[in-house]
């Protein structure tokens, strides 16, 4: 049987390894070889047919040609990346995501057309043995044919291989959101059937099943609703406030029935924010919190209230959430357990990728002689039902 | 053999007290249940007053958990009386229990089934017989209990091996802050939710539990000997074994001498 800490090792690696930084190098290299080689024969194949003899020496020539382009172009808009970012440091501002795109491959591909065709007629010459004319001699055809065919494959070649480029970045960008939305999934899942809760809660239904059969069945059909919401939470995307309330008096009243009288609850949920959208299940963790760290273990239990509130300023209208629990309050010394802190993470995550800094999650002990902890999660209302009460009351 | 055993329950959900009560007045109608309490605290004070002979302790439960209950019994527990057959209840496994199956501490997983309930009285009953033919035998099924006791309370703490360890101790009175490097504590003592950290000079507060503070404190240098102290082990200077098994510790710059418990006697042995 695995013990609960590996279970949390388990879901705290990643579903799939990311693609290394060397195999990302390996695909850019070859991409490279492949666009600039192809590009090299083509022109080779042209060449040939238009001057009809000499295929291996005008493929030596096009490829030594292709080379120092395609290294002057790379050379290049590497070495201005490095100076732009170099700025960007000392200015304090995040490096760039990719090399600086055209801006730094204008200069490249101009230094390419210039040096890249007597660079490459150069090599060409060494390996092949011949002796061909300074290419800055301009007059000749060969030299302007060379010279043009330079120019063009230079261009072809950035576009296509900028294209490949931007379009690996985009795949491993929409590859990295899936496995982040998949591990938070797996995530959530693990965190809301947790054994302890379930076992506990199986255990129950078993005593009660003698004692009191119809209670048992009221019991059992709250244990369905949870587990059926909590599977279905990761397929949704949102669902009304008051369905998220009633998971929640599932989730306590099957907490109530293994507690007994050591818990209380309050849920108050006005009629007017009963339709607002929210994500599946936000509240879970929050409410399990309240009740794992605070009531659980407090000898006398405690009342746990989660409340729904409407709050109007003049530019935007909020929605509070609060859970407040009248338990053992917050340790003095964070825990050091592992994945103790996980559930706020988790609800601090989903509010940041669907509201970025519009909306908050606070957590704070509660200094009223009841004492515990109260928890305050504030995300913008949607327009549509922040308007006046008087009209959106009425159903 | 007592023609009627007594139990003590200690499991904080009250229906699967009662549910166990239940079961246990099928499976073995002599067995009297002389208490059921519903958290650790109590588990361990009902215990010493009444000295049940089976204790079922459930293991999450408010106040301090079923193992620290036992601890506590094994501490306080008097001269002479026979050490109650413990049984733990868990819903998962949460402890390194099935190690322990069968020997003089037994565990059942929640829920428990009716089989395994069945071999579990079983154990009890031939256990409680043997001890009833061979009286002498108490003090050797203590000493294998407190082992195996040892072995629970270790496997809980030591789950975090990682944990950083503390340099100095930060202890706040109004708004000044006490620095006190670890090297010179002679020893913790636990104090409700505060632990007491006692140097050669003086005594500072610090709002932190025994428990938290612990696996923040390297093992080798201090020395868990009692279940609300922890002594520097370079601050005893010698130890003395008493007739009732425990340690009487004398301390290098304090006039007070400590106790370490029963569970922790061994830790003082000669070379």
């Amino acid at each position: 049987m695995p013990t609960p800490d590996s279970c949390e090792i388990a879901a705290n690696a990643p579903l799939a390894p990311a693609p290394a930084a060397s195999a990302r190098l390996r695909a850019k290299v070859w991409r490279h070889v492949w666009v600039v080689g192809g590009l090299c024969v083509g022109i080779a194949i042209f060449l040939t047919v238009l001057e009809g003899k000499g295929f291996i020496p005008k493929l030596v020539y096009s490829l030594c040609i292709g080379i120092a382009c395609t290294l002057i172009v790379d050379s290049t808009r590497q070495a201005v990346a490095w100076g732009i970012n170099r700025l960007r440091a000392r200015q304090g501002q995040p490096p760039l995501a990719n090399r600086g795109g055209w801006s730094s491959a204008i200069p490249g591909g101009v230094l390419a057309v210039l040096m890249g065709p007597s660079l490459g007629m150069t090599l060409g010459d060494w390996l092949t043995g011949n002796q061909t004319p300074s290419l800055y001699q301009l007059g000749s055809t060969s030299t302007r044919i060379t010279l043009a065919l330079s120019v063009l494959g230079t261009v072809i070649s950035f576009v296509v291989i900028s294209t490949q480029e931007r379009l690996a970045t985009t795949r491993a960008l929409a590859e990295q959101a899936q496995r982040h939305a998949a591990e938070t999934q797996l995530r959530l899942l693990q965190s809301q059937l947790e054994p302890h809760m379930l076992f506990n809660t199986l255990a129950n239904l078993r005593v009660l099943i003698g004692l009191e059969p119809e209670r048992a069945q009221a019991m059992l059909d709250r244990l369905i609703s949870f587990l059926r919401a909590t599977l279905n939470a990761s397929r949704l995307m949102a669902h009304p406030l008051a369905t998220e309330f009633d998971r929640i008096s599932d989730y306590l009243a099957l907490m109530a029935v293994r507690m007994g009288p050591r818990l209380q609850v309050t849920l108050d949920l006005p009629a007017d924010l009963r339709d607002v959208p929210v994500p599946p299940l936000l509240l879970q963790p929050l409410v399990e919190n309240a009740i794992k760290h605070g009531l659980e273990p407090h000898v006398e239990g405690g009342r746990i209230t989660v409340i729904a509130r409407a709050e109007s300023r003049a530019e935007s209208n909020t929605l509070v959430l609060t859970v407040r629990d009248t338990g053992s309050g917050m340790p003095a010394a964070p825990s050091l357990a592992p994945g103790s802190h996980f559930g706020l993470a988790q609800v601090r995550e989903r509010l940041a990728t669907l509201h970025g800094q519009a909306a908050s999650l606070t957590l704070e002990p509660v200094a009223d002689g009841q004492g515990g902890t109260l928890v305050t999660l504030r995300m913008p209302l949607p327009a549509l039902l922040s308007k006046p009460q008087s009209k959106s009351a009425t159903p | 053999m007592t023609p009627h055993p007594r139990a003590l329950i200690a499991e904080d959900e009250p229906l699967l007290a009662a549910g166990l009560r239940a079961d246990l007045a099928a499976l073995w109608p002599e067995l009297q249940v002389v208490a059921t309490v519903g958290d650790g605290l109590q588990a361990s004070a009902q215990a010493l007053a009444l000295q049940p002979e089976v204790c079922f302790f459930d293991i999450r439960m408010p106040g301090c958990t079923g193992l620290e209950a036992a601890q506590a019994l094994a501490e306080d527990w008097p001269e002479g009386v026979a050490f109650p057959l413990l049984v733990f209840v868990t819903a998962y496994d949460d402890y390194a229990l099935q190690a322990f199956e069968a020997q003089a501490v037994d565990y059942l997983v929640k829920p428990v089934d009716r089989p395994r309930l069945t071999g579990c009285v079983a154990r009890l009953q031939a256990r409680l017989a043997a001890r009833a033919a061979v009286p002498a035998a108490t003090s050797d099924a203590l000493e294998q209990t407190l082992q195996q006791l040892r072995g629970l309370l270790g496997a809980g703490q030591g789950a975090n091996p990682t944990a950083p360890r503390l340099a100095v101790i930060q202890a706040q009175v109004g708004n000044l802050v006490h620095l006190v490097p670890v090297e010179d504590v002679v020893y913790f003592e636990a104090a409700d939710k505060y632990v007491r950290v006692i140097t050669a000079a003086r005594e500072h507060l610090i709002r932190m539990s025994l428990r938290e503070l612990l696996p923040q404190l390297d093992a080798q240098q201090f020395w868990q000997v009692h279940r609300g102290t922890v002594v520097q082990a370079r601050a005893v200077t010698s130890a003395r074994r008493e007739e009732s098994g425990k340690v009487t510790l004398q301390l290098r710059g304090r006039a007070e001498t400590l106790t370490a418990s029963r569970l922790y006697a061994h830790l003082f042995k000669g070379m």
